[in-house]
């Protein structure tokens, strides 16, 4: 809480709550609410008091604040001092230090204030399985895993630290015990067309590769990821949605680049989406990531978002499968080409539309020619109608079939619901508290997280199921809403509930807005 | 315009090379380009400097972004993969090539439009890491697909198919190289095959980015009187730096450099390269004597050729980022995978 916004903030809190703030200026206005606490502490005052420093006198404020807090919370002092002690183990002035600011708010707390207050924090049992974790760092504990080797990147808020996280995993992980020398590439780029075109060209010639970005630089790689698109070339990419258009506010969150992702650069293009929603997903979704870029040869998007890319997030304890092997798709290597007469590129499709492809510097036998210029099953050059076709034609079966391996939705119905909220990404928990919270005001609804692109069969048999579906998403156009009815929804069925102004949405903004609607359908 | 395959046809008195493949072996299918275009030219020189150092052709990749000069990655080692991606790209894509197989040898093909105008912000970091590749530009002065509009390497004064002069400076690949610190830089004239096949032949042994701007006349859009790229223009004004003589695979490439001194250089590759400098002391390792040469040559209207310049001593990419020699795609899943012991010790941290 600062001076410029205190009073927007005190405004918005709830009846009966509490207000901790610095009195060491007075508020404005100070008798503005009369159904909140307010408990002031001249923390600045304090500091400038107790500190000679002047950097000091600043950042140990929000030591002071903590330790009020774990007063008036009746937090164990123990937990919170322990963790001064790990987190300035090998700096003895600064950890004395915040001690010191630590227990001069501890203690002012006791003395001014009827402690603890009402509402307290206790440690419990029911998160021993969990851990804390932001989605950024559990997607590059994802690629990691994933055993991808090339990453390129541009720096761009806020996807950076998915890439910083990464870098950090690579020096313990990605290092060859006798040389010392890193079993990794990562690429700092000149720009994200040079990210996306480092990763097409790793793909292309066998690695696990991938970039990170957002918005603006999900615009610049959209004439490659037509490319991969056409070419055939595996490639992930992970999208945290901030707030848009143009640079529009990079520290906000939104999910406004669905329909950019999905048909991502000009011509006739769609691709898989995964959209995790929240950090142990950014975790799997990264590794099915690679699996269904390799299996289909094709670009793979997760869009997840700043609030579950740059925020904690509590979720389960991530968990391996040891017997995990990397789908590589169909690759032909030396051996399998010694029994072929001539290998053509996009020839002999398997069932889901997926053509056999190989790798540089395997086998003489192996070569071809890669065009995004048009081409034909052989892989040759072709503006003939026919044969263009054959291939654009392929390409759509080859999507449609993905359907059938991208995530499926997590759904969770109740008896006689004839509503059904739909949602995306971090939008999940909102909604899953709404339609609780719908229950209590009279309303049966059921709810769906969808979960990846083409939509399964699942997602649109929960729509069929409902008299009236709503779509609840983080932009102003209903992006999610347009992309399942382009995937043949109903529209007089499928509502939208949208929040957009950059802040995650919440449980009780879509009770209003569902119950608005609903009235609105009855008269 | 599909391409067309060539007969399969080999004739046994055909002269094989060390690996026993014959010169046809590294040809591609026919070129769709213009009859008497300079890129011809070059596309025999590379199969021929190819064919003479013996690579496997299996272990090239040719990569490449687009206009005329992007199209001629197709019409040279069928037996290699290739790539041809989007305008002005191809350095990225070598990038990414390189990270994941780092025995195979790059071959990019770029034009003046490609890597001076849409592309040049990837040419300029490629040449900063030292990516090991050969980097060949087929310049001409003009965007051939689009029908003779001036490129960035248009000369002031130079004037197009259409009428209009050149007025805004040139970009000289040389000189932007010498300033970003790169390591080979080479020119050739596509009507010179005497002189473009060992400096080629040199590219493939270097051990970082070697770069090649070589001269070759558009003869739609840019081969007339008043153009300084055309055939006769460069006939006229080609002064050569250094002559570049090949001598047999090595375990050194030996440069001679100049008729009274003899400058030794110890490159990184088995091949030997005797480099005699035709302009009096003459130093292909001296940067800041070649930047002074070309600009005193340029303004004087002389196109110079040859290898201009070496430096064998930096680092290249992969050594500057520390990555291990074998390619990356060749590191077993095993090595690379933490195991689900050390995801618990993740959630601990």
């Amino acid at each position: 809480m600062n001076t410029q916004t205190r009073e927007r903030d005190i405004a918005e809190l709830s009846p009966g709550g509490w207000v901790l703030w610095d009195s060491t200026s007075p508020l404005e206005q100070a008798g503005a609410r009369e159904d909140v606490a307010l408990l002031g502490i001249p923390i600045a005052r304090m500091c400038i008091e107790e500190f000679d420093n002047p950097r000091e006198r600043i950042l140990l404020q929000n030591m002071v604040y903590a330790g009020a807090v774990t007063a008036l919370l009746n937090i164990d002092p123990e937990i919170a001092a322990a963790f001064i002690d790990e987190r300035y183990q090998r700096r003895a002035r600064l950890r004395e230090a915040n001690h010191h600011a630590f227990r001069l708010g501890e203690e002012y707390a006791r003395e001014h204030f009827a402690y603890p207050l009402p509402c307290r924090v206790e440690p419990l049992e029911g998160t021993l399985d969990s851990i804390i974790v932001d989605g950024n760092t559990a997607t590059a504990v994802g690629c990691i895993y994933a055993v991808a080797t090339v990453a390129a990147w541009y720096p761009i808020t806020p996807s950076t630290s998915l890439m910083d996280a990464f870098s950090a995993f690579s020096r313990r992980y990605r290092r060859d015990p006798e040389s010392g020398l890193t079993t990794g590439m990562i690429v700092q780029a000149e720009d994200e067309l040079a990210a996306i075109g480092t990763v097409i060209g790793a793909g292309w010639a066998g690695a696990r590769a991938f970039t990170a970005t957002s918005g603006p630089g999900l615009s610049l790689m959209q004439e490659q990821l037509g490319l991969a698109y056409y070419t055939e070339v595996p490639v992930v990419l992970f999208v945290v949605q901030r707030a848009g258009p143009s640079t529009g506010m990079p520290t906000r969150t939104q999910q406004a680049d669905i329909l950019a992702a999905a048909h991502a650069s000009h011509g006739d293009t769609a691709h898989i989406l995964l959209f995790p929603g929240d950090p142990a997903e950014c975790f799997d979704f990264a590794v099915r990531a690679f699996d269904l870029a390799e299996r289909f040869q094709t670009p793979v998007l997760v869009l997840s978002d700043s609030d579950i890319g740059m925020n904690d997030w509590m979720v389960p304890r991530l968990r391996w499968d040891d017997s995990y092997t990397p789908d590589r798709g169909r690759v032909l290597g030396a051996a399998d080409l010694e029994g072929v007469a001539e290998y053509h590129r996009y020839a002999d499709p398997d069932p889901d539309g997926v053509t056999a492809r190989t790798l540089p510097g395997v086998s003489p036998r192996a070569a071809y020619f890669t065009r995004g210029s048009g081409h034909n099953r052989l892989g040759g050059y072709t503006e003939d109608p026919d044969e263009y076709r054959e291939v654009v034609d392929r390409l759509a079966r080859k999507h449609a079939a993905a359907a059938r391996r991208v995530p499926e939705p997590v759904v969770e119905r109740r008896p006689e619901a004839g509503v059904g909220l739909v949602t995306l990404g971090s939008g999940g928990p909102a909604v899953r508290e709404a339609a609780e919270l719908l229950r209590a005001r009279g309303v049966a609804a059921d709810w769906m997280r969808v979960r990846g692109y083409p939509f399964d069969a699942a997602v649109h048999a929960f729509l069929d199921t409902h008299e009236i579906c709503f779509v609840v998403e983080q932009n102003r156009d209903g992006q999610l809403r347009t992309l399942l009815l382009e995937s043949g929804a109903n529209a007089a069925k499928l509502g939208s509930v949208l929040v957009y102004g950059g802040v995650p949405v919440s449980a009780g903004e879509v009770v209003e807005s569902v119950l608005t609607r609903l009235r609105r359908r009855e008269k | 315009m599909p391409s067309i395959a060539k007969p399969p046809v080999r004739h046994p008195a055909l002269p094989v090379n060390e690996l026993g493949l014959t010169e046809r072996d590294y040809e591609g299918p026919m070129s769709t380009l213009c009859a008497g275009c300079g890129h011809h030219s070059v596309t025999a020189a590379i199969v021929r400097a190819l064919w003479e150092v013996a690579v496997p052709p299996h272990m090239v990749a040719k990569l490449s972004g687009i206009g005329c000069s992007a199209k001629t990655a197709a019409y040279f080692l069928h037996g290699a993969h290739g790539f041809n991606g989007v305008h002005g790209r191809m350095a990225p894509l070598a990038t990414g090539v390189a990270a994941a197989n780092s025995e195979l040898l790059l071959i990019g093909i770029s034009g003046d439009g490609d890597s001076f105008s849409i592309g040049i912000g990837h040419l300029v970091h490629l040449i900063r890491r030292n990516l090991r590749m050969v980097y060949i530009i087929e310049n001409n002065g003009v965007y051939g697909l689009t029908k003779g509009q001036l490129s960035a390497s248009a000369d002031v004064g130079s004037t197009s198919h259409w009428g209009t002069a050149g007025v805004i400076q040139p970009i000289d690949p040389m000189l932007l190289g010498l300033s970003l610190g790169a390591t080979f830089l080479a020119r050739g004239f596509s009507g010179d095959k005497v002189q473009l096949v060992p400096i080629l032949k040199a590219a493939t042994g270097h051990r970082g980015l070697a770069l090649i701007d070589v001269i070759s006349p558009c003869v739609s859009f840019n081969d007339h009187e008043g153009s300084t790229k055309s055939y006769r223009f460069t006939r006229d004004h080609d002064v050569h730096g250094t002559e570049t003589d090949f001598v047999e695979p090595r375990p050194a490439i030996l440069a001679a450099i100049g008729r009274e001194g003899i400058t030794d250089l110890t490159l990184h590759d088995r091949s030997r390269v005797r480099a005699r400098a035709v302009p009096q002391g003459y130093d292909p390792t001296d940067r800041d004597a070649v930047g002074a040469y070309l600009r005193e040559a340029h303004a004087r209207g002389e196109v110079v050729t040859g290898i201009l310049y070496v430096d064998p001593s930096r680092p290249t990419f992969h050594e500057l980022l520390g990555v291990v020699q074998r390619p990356l795609v060749a590191v077993p899943y095993s090595e690379l995978s933490p195991g689900s012991a050390e995801l618990e010790r993740f959630a601990q941290s």
